[in-house]
């Protein structure tokens, strides 16, 4: 199997102030070959203009001139790299709790996140947080890199009592948030031990170093569920050389559709049958799920943007009324009873908070009665009920069609993302 | 079905997803067209959102009018072929209205008054959204841009203060005077953009292609001898091979040394560069730490 014809991971990284995240990501860029020698010559030259004795990596990935003033991350950076293996995409999110928003950015379309811990302090409040709103956002794998092991002698014993540290805060999570795979991978980001390169001043730990471990991490895939294609917009070229053309643009979310199969129009209900499945490289029997296409149907019915075309058995929920976890993600708090756009999908309707009925204790992972504000980085339960009826899945089962966004009706700001609860 | 490397169709796929929700959320799209090959490649997909339709989208050049002649020529027979009318916001015109001064010296490149004239053009035609070839991979400030990006009335993008942006869930919501940018390759690397135009067989200017040329060298970076271009104390034109990674402005970018005449041989030579595409090409990203965050912020694309 080679990189061209897999899919590329897509990673989230998250980790607290100096816990060496960003060395470890420069790391591995530096040490699978991924930077340029224009990238290091910058680098080596920013770092010696700062006076440092040693060229920082962390100011490969922190470009932002308020990035470098402060020393810290503020905002997602996109990175892609490849192996001769696997291609990758690292969502590199900051650690400090005010951008929290960041973390839920960069796990919201992740399929591994790598959580940094420094070995001398094991978990703090941030690691906690990134942990829970890693599995809060649904991300399947996770992979503590237990950093800076140069700093605590290589120990074997403080390695294990970090790894316990984590396993009893993911044991106790609710249930529906114990992540399904978590391993750890002890390194050393600023000598680059077992991050790209075997260590040898680790006997003791006989796993892959971090980035062939990464290598073999399998791609968060569903193929076996009913369909989901969200329209996007109706193609009618209307013109003498399409004259009766009417295709049905989107991207299937989940599942797979067939030329041929009997399907539902979702909210309304009107069934009928697909006759062709057109993609940008073209025509295909079977539509798989990610690949953008526009599909055409047996009968003339009205089908327009927002319309969910899905399979007749294990079809979605059609509801105006949704439970969901929630991510405020705005300085201005939410306000019970007030009236959001909500976006799902494709479609767009008006959704009155009915009600906060929990904020999450990211220490412990449980729930604590509302207590009258569900502001910045909160983390909670609510209730919503839409003007117009959505086709929704439980965000467990499936990312796309369980995935809200809430924007304030009059500043157009983004306050909040939101996961469909199971029913 | 063609075979187009499974990588290179997540992409394709992607950036379909979001020209059709941008159409579909927008009144008054429109695509920045340089005819470089970032631009060409946004357009190409464009095409392919839509058809069999018509491109639903208007279709503009920012002209700084130091071009290369060889890719305003391709840009002109490029659209004609494909049917598509162009708008042409001049940087020139800009200029001769008092809506900017001329940078002059030899130092002096036009990249930075495109902003103003690229967003008198979106209040004149009422834009609403602005596609760009921008990509992630590009630079550091690049990094940490959005899919969809909001511009405030000044065209400013506040870094600090960009919507988070949820799974492929966009909001597209602007408050009067806001207009958004959308970068469709946002997720394209310089060398997925090369295999893509490889495997659909995409024309692109001639420039890109090794030929002969008199170049300037300054700071370590080959530009182009030509009218535009302001000679230093000391600078002598040699001739020599060379091909561009990038077309921008004729004064600031600079061509590199190659033998590539296919894209094949572009191809090579871009899994084995060592340097990336704006270190070797922009002189104007070469000014500062933070040279692209600091054009981005005023508004450039």
């Amino acid at each position: 199997m080679s990189a061209n014809d897999t899919k590329p991971l897509r990673c989230a990284t998250a980790g607290s102030v100096d816990d060496g995240k960003s060395t470890l990501i420069g790391r591995l860029l530096f040490d699978s070959k991924s930077l340029m020698t224009d990238q290091i010559a910058h680098v080596d030259e920013a770092s010696k203009r700062r006076g440092l004795g040693r060229t920082d990596l962390a100011l490969l990935t922190d470009g932002l001139r308020a990035e470098r003033e402060q020393g810290i991350t503020i905002d997602v950076a996109w990175r892609y790299f490849a192996t001769p293996k696997r291609r990758f995409v690292l969502a590199d999110a900051p650690g400090h709790v005010q951008y929290t928003c960041n973390t839920v950015t960069a796990c919201s379309t992740a399929e591994v996140a790598i959580v940094l811990i420094d070995a001398r302090k094991s978990m703090t409040e941030q690691t906690r947080r990134h942990l829970f709103v890693a599995r809060l956002l649904g991300v399947k794998s996770l992979v503590l890199a237990i950093n800076k092991m140069d700093a605590v002698d290589h120990s074997h014993e403080v390695f294990v009592r970090v790894r316990d540290d984590v396993t009893a805060y993911l044991s106790a999570l609710p249930k529906n948030l114990r992540p399904v795979d978590v391993s750890f991978v002890p390194v050393a980001a600023l000598t680059g031990d077992n991050v790209v390169e075997p260590t040898r001043a680790m006997p003791w730990y006989d796993g892959p170093p971090l980035l062939q471990h990464l290598e073999s991490l399998p791609n968060d895939e569903q193929l076996d569920a009913g369909a989901r294609f969200p329209v996007q917009w109706v193609i009618r070229p209307q013109s003498d050389d399409h004259p009766d053309y009417r295709g049905y643009a989107g991207r299937l979310a989940s599942g797979t559709l067939s030329v041929g199969q009997q399907v539902r129009v979702a909210p309304k209900g009107r069934e009928t049958t697909i006759t062709k499945i057109e993609t940008a490289r073209g025509d295909v029997a079977e539509l798989t799920a990610g690949v953008s296409a526009t599909v055409h149907l047996k009968d003339d019915i009205d089908v327009s943007r927002g319309d969910m075309i899905v399979a007749l058995d294990d079809g979605p929920r059609i509801t105006r009324e949704i439970e969901a976890s929630i991510t405020w993600l705005h300085e201005t708090p939410a306000r019970v009873g007030g009236t959001y756009w909500l976006r799902h999908t494709t479609r767009e309707v008006k959704a009155t908070l009915e009600s906060v009925d929990a904020t999450f204790d990211v220490l412990t992972g449980a729930e604590i009665p509302f207590t009258g504000t569900l502001g910045l980085n909160d983390l909670g339960r609510v209730r919503l009920k839409t003007s117009a009826p959505l086709c929704v899945d439980a965000y467990r089962d499936r990312r796309a069609t369980g995935a809200l966004v809430l924007v304030d009706a009059s500043t157009g700001e983004t306050v909040a993302g939101a996961m469909v609860l199971p029913e | 079905m063609s075979r187009l490397p499974g990588h290179l169709a997540s992409l394709e796929d992607e950036a379909i997803f979001v020209l059709r929700e941008t159409v579909a959320s927008r009144e008054r799209p429109v695509l920045l067209f340089s005819a470089g090959k970032d631009s060409i490649l946004t357009f190409h997909l464009a095409r392919k959102a839509f058809a069999p339709a018509r491109l639903p989208i208007a279709v503009m050049h920012v002209d700084t009018g130091h071009n290369f002649p060889e890719v305003i020529a391709f840009r002109d027979a490029y659209l004609k072929a494909a049917d598509v009318p162009l708008l042409v916001a001049s940087v020139e015109e800009s200029i001769r209205k008092g809506r900017v001064a001329d940078v002059t010296g030899p130092r002096a490149s036009r990249n930075a008054l495109q902003s103003v004239t690229l967003l008198d053009a979106i209040r004149d035609h009422k834009f609403d959204v602005a596609f760009g070839g921008g990509r992630r991979d590009e630079d550091r400030a690049r990094a940490k841009e959005r899919i969809v990006s909001v511009r405030d009335d000044l065209g400013q993008w506040d870094p600090k203060s960009q919507r988070p942006e949820l799974w492929d869930v966009f909001n597209m919501r602007l408050r009067g005077g806001e207009h958004l940018r959308v970068f469709p390759i946002s997720n394209f690397t310089e060398l997925d953009v090369w295999e893509y135009i490889h495997a659909e067989k995409i024309d692109v200017p001639s420039i890109y292609y090794a030929h002969t040329r008199e170049v300037i060298e300054r700071d370590g970076m080959l530009l182009a001898n030509g009218p535009h271009l302001t000679h230093l104390a000391g600078e002598r034109p040699i001739i020599t091979r060379v091909r561009f990674r990038t077309v921008g402005d004729a004064t600031c970018t600079g061509a590199v040394r190659s033998d590539a005449t296919t894209i094949e041989g572009i191809l090579e030579e871009t899994i084995s560069a060592t340097v990336t595409e704006r270190g070797a090409t922009r002189a104007d990203d070469k000014f500062s730490e933070a040279a692209m965050e600091d054009r981005k912020r005023e508004g450039y694309f």
